[in-house]
């Protein structure tokens, strides 16, 4: 059953095309990636899904509903979550009144903040601290128990691993996986590619605004993905997706 | 004794200050924009309050149950149709649109109530020139006490508001980030809005107590707006306590400069506004810091 | 004046054929106009004389607000200060027109020490501060004995000239100022300082770091404008004779000149000249109703801010591409023009598409 239906969606910034005709569908439950070099416009997609980007064409349907004309925080009461890049965390705002000021009145869920502390211990001691006081690994775990917070059916994550140490980037994703064994959608954006075969399901792989290839992540090789990523291009220009 | 008299003067001058500052402080604050309408809008308030004494002999502090609900719908209102796009056009246009607003406030009021000047102090009793005199010849006036316990109790209020209700954390929120506030649910115009009709409700206060202390016409606007403007800034822009700290100073240095100087009143005030300026401008190291810990541990 | 760069296929261009004709109709108006005492009836004068010193008054806040991106509600500080001075000259023995440029000197000398601290406040704080800079100005003046407090003085020295001589000699001195300001602007926009401005209006982070100087380039701008409106309020002064300081360090000359650059175009050259004759026709028209025209100017001001925040001229040059006064650059790509680029073009000419898609890599 499809959650999310995206139909030849493009965006810009000013007049530089950044997405470019994307066609996608993802099923409830799924972990989908999304790998391409910086520029490929994977934030500029996950920012426009959240509504924090404008669409100049296409459609983007989300369980039926066509939600392309609301506004983020429609979006966001519709069930879509985003973690940004940068994190972007309200800097003089402790931890709980980040959390908090995420929790949602409306939609009903099982997200609070003592399940957000528990899937991410770390923040237990920090609770009161303010955002700005953070480290970089305990910033990125407080934007994720932010975004949980508003019950999301679609968590988008974009580059949760940029700027953390090794050990940071461990911690954030031991906590992720108790967030992979409730079945919440996911669409990953991952600069590591280790991390990515660990997490997805599914891998797209974009070049310059469009979609150039995808498919399970079990049947893609690595050094294929990695070829996409360094701007390889496939010999036909319809897009692969491999199947077997 | 004088000077000692003067000053406490200056301090519930002072009170007074605060309480006509806090709304443009708070606004500035959550949407940094400063609103050059804010002293006609008390203007507004003040012959709101003065027609509901006249019209149905309700005393001001009672008229105020009716006042601040209508205000808070106009400011509202002029969050909608004015504040709203004119953020979003740019850091020039809040400034240019309010500007406009305060002439076509000042002067329809005009229009509407001619060039008398007003005062609510026949309304009031003798709470208008009721004092206690305490040894040493100070004076302490019922009314300006009472202004500045409200002052107090306003700042307290939008305090405790953004510190600990939800609406306060969404207002923060929204004050510091509204890109991500939207990304986690929060509906950043609607905050915005209502912000604006929080400050216009203090504005209605200070109109009252504007009106009840001195005489007022329609012009009166702009001279109030510099003395909240000035008080915040002294204060700290953006800092609700330093608008309380603010508006103190620049009491006080009218007070004493009236001692002065026939014209030292308002000289004395204008300089402090430009030295304490400059002094930030200049030493904005160590101030800044304090400032900052202030700020944040408000914001 | 044509500099053709032939890099591939396209030529930069800073005078077109409508440029041309536009500057050549300028100066022409403007030598007619000094014609103007010696052929228009005593009343017409004394109202150009006006207009003159509404466009002075207009190209000055709109070099501060479109260029340097610094509003300021507070330029008759400088209004005051300009007519002040040339009152305080006067008294002090200087011939009177003389006393009007000196005293504009002056003020613009003054501003120099203010810019120091004014210009490292922004937005809305700059505004008011300029305000707050006004009030203390009017204080401080009404303190002189010889201005007597709100009660004024008089330009007396005026006395000397006769009511048709001294008509055509501020007629001429209005005319001149005017002139001088708007050409010297012109040729700044075109230069340097125009580049820098349009640069810091964007983005004044980015701007300082590829080594535009900000600071100097907005004191600059910050002293001319204060010497434009010193000398326009000097001008006034030798219209009315009369000097009220009330009246010249009123807060409703910023609204005038909030009005005039607002509804003919912020940012632009020639807006801020077509707000200027607006302002005039309307108060003409509609000035004698008292409040109702007041309460018609702001409610204009708001309308423009919020709807129409490029002005009437802004638009046109945003709708027709159309450029009379050569101040930006003409970028033409073989025979087809593009959109000129310069100080009142946002977009730059080069962030287009790539024409052709990149040319495809082997398949690792």
């Amino acid at each position: 059953m499809s959650l999310l239906r995206i139909h030849g969606l493009e965006a810009r910034h000013g007049l530089l095309s950044a997405v470019r005709g994307i066609d996608l569908e993802i099923a409830e439950g799924e972990r989908l990636a999304l790998v391409g070099a910086n520029g490929a416009g994977k934030t500029t997609l996950l920012r426009t899904l959240a509504g924090i980007h404008p669409v100049s064409a296409g459609q983007i349907v989300f369980d039926g509903v066509d939600i392309t004309a609301l506004s983020a925080h429609q979006r966001c009461a519709a069930g879509i979550a985003l973690v940004p890049e940068g994190r972007r965390l309200f800097p003089a705002m402790t931890v709980e009144e980040n959390l908090l000021v995420a929790r949602s009145a409306g939609r009903g869920g099982s997200w609070q903040v003592d399940s957000v502390l528990e899937a991410f211990p770390q923040l237990k001691p920090k609770l009161k601290a303010l955002a700005s006081d953070l480290s970089g690994g305990q910033q990125q775990a407080t934007a994720i128990g932010r975004a949980l917070m508003t019950n999301p059916r679609l968590l988008l994550l974009d580059e949760v691993s940029l700027g953390l140490s090794p050990r940071a980037v461990q911690a954030v994703y031991d906590s992720l996986r108790t967030l992979l064994e409730t079945r919440t959608t996911i669409i990953l954006v991952e600069q590591d590619l280790q991390r990515t075969f660990d997490v997805a399901d599914r891998i797209v792989c974009m070049l310059e605004g469009a979609i150039v290839a995808e498919g399970r992540a079990g049947e893609m090789s690595r050094e294929q993905v990695m070829g996409y990523y360094f701007g390889n291009r496939p010999a036909s220009t319809t897009r692969q997706v491999t199947t077997q | 004794m004088i000077w000692a008299n003067q000053l406490i003067q200056g301090v519930l001058l002072g009170g007074y200050y605060a309480l006509l500052a806090c709304g443009l402080s708070f606004m500035f604050g959550v949407m940094r924009i400063i609103n050059l309408a804010h002293g006609s809008l008390a203007v507004v308030a003040a012959y709101l309050l003065y027609v509901v004494a006249e019209r149905w002999e309700i005393h001001p502090l009672i008229g105020l149950v009716a006042v601040v609900p209508v205000m808070a719908l106009f400011g509202w209102v002029l969050h909608r149709l004015v504040l709203e796009r004119s953020a979003r056009a740019g850091e020039l246009v809040p400034i240019l649109s309010t500007f406009g607003l305060a002439i076509v406030l000042d002067n329809s009021l005009f229009d509407r109530f001619g060039a008398d000047t007003r005062s609510l102090a026949p309304y009031i009793d003798t709470l208008g020139y009721d004092s206690w005199t305490l040894p040493g010849d100070i004076i302490l006036g019922k009314l300006p006490l009472l202004t500045l316990a409200v002052a107090v109790a306003l700042l307290v209020g939008l305090h405790l508001l953004l510190a600990r209700t939800a609406l306060g954390r969404r207002i923060r929120a929204a004050a510091q980030d509204p890109d991500t506030a939207q990304l986690v649910g929060i509906n950043a115009r609607a905050v915005y809005a209502a912000s604006t009709a929080i400050a216009m409700m203090t504005v209605a206060v200070a109109g009252a107590f504007m009106a009840m202390r001195a005489t007022f016409d329609p012009y009166t606007g702009p001279q109030q707006l510099i003395f909240a403007f000035e008080a915040v800034v002294i204060g700290g822009a953006g800092s609700l306590w330093g608008t309380l700290v603010g508006g103190i100073v620049l009491g006080v240095a009218q007070s004493v400069g009236a001692q002065i100087h026939p014209q030292g009143f308002l000289i004395a005030g204008h300089v402090v506004f430009l030295v304490v300026l400059l002094a930030r401008l200049y030493f904005a190291h160590g101030i800044r810091h304090v400032f900052r810990a202030l700020r944040t541990r408000l914001a | 004046m044509t500099t053709p760069s032939e890099t591939g296929s396209f030529t930069v261009q800073r005078w077109t054929g409508a440029s041309i004709a536009a500057v050549c109709l300028l100066l022409g108006a403007q030598l007619l106009l000094a014609l103007g005492p010696l052929l228009l009836s005593a009343n017409l004068v004394d109202r150009l004389t006006t207009l003159f010193i509404y466009g002075i008054l207009a190209l000055m806040w709109n070099a501060l607000a479109g260029y340097a991106g610094l509003v300021s509600v507070g330029q008759q500080a400088f209004f005051g200060l300009g007519a002040y001075a040339a009152v305080r000259l006067a008294d002090a023995g200087v011939s009177a027109y003389p006393a009007l440029l000196l005293g504009a000197v002056l003020v613009a000398l003054v501003s120099a020490p203010i810019s120091a601290f004014m210009l490292r406040l922004r937005g809305g704080e700059f505004a008011i501060g300029m305000w707050v800079v006004a009030e203390l100005a009017h204080l401080l003046v009404n303190l002189d004995t010889l201005v007597q407090g709100e009660t004024g003085t008089s330009l007396i020295a005026l006395q000397r000239y006769t009511a048709d001589d001294r008509r055509a000699y501020t007629y001429w001195a209005a005319l001149v100022t005017m002139a001088v300001l708007a050409w010297l602007l012109f040729f700044m926009l075109r230069g340097k300082v125009g580049a820098a401005a349009q640069a810091i209006r964007d983005n004044e982070e980015a701007a300082a770091s590829i080594g535009i100087r900000v600071l100097p380039s907005k004191r600059l701008i910050f002293v001319l404008s204060a010497f434009g409106c010193a000398a326009a309020g000097a001008l006034w002064v030798a219209t009315s004779i009369t000097f009220q300081p009330k009246t010249y360090f009123s807060v409703q000359w910023s609204a005038y000149m909030i009005f005039m650059v607002l509804v003919g175009g912020i940012g632009t050259y020639e807006g801020p000249i077509l707000g200027a004759v607006l302002f005039f026709t309307i108060e003409a028209l509609f000035g004698a109703t008292g409040v109702t025209y007041l309460i018609g100017l702001g409610a204009t001001a708001m309308l423009f801010a919020l709807l129409l925040p490029r002005g009437i001229w802004g638009e046109v040059e945003h709708r027709l591409g159309l450029q009379l006064l050569p101040i930006g650059y003409l970028l033409k790509f073989g025979t087809a023009d593009r959109e000129p680029s310069g100080p009142q073009r946002k977009r730059s000419a080069a962030a287009t598409t790539p024409a052709t898609p990149p040319t495809d890599r082997a398949s690792g």
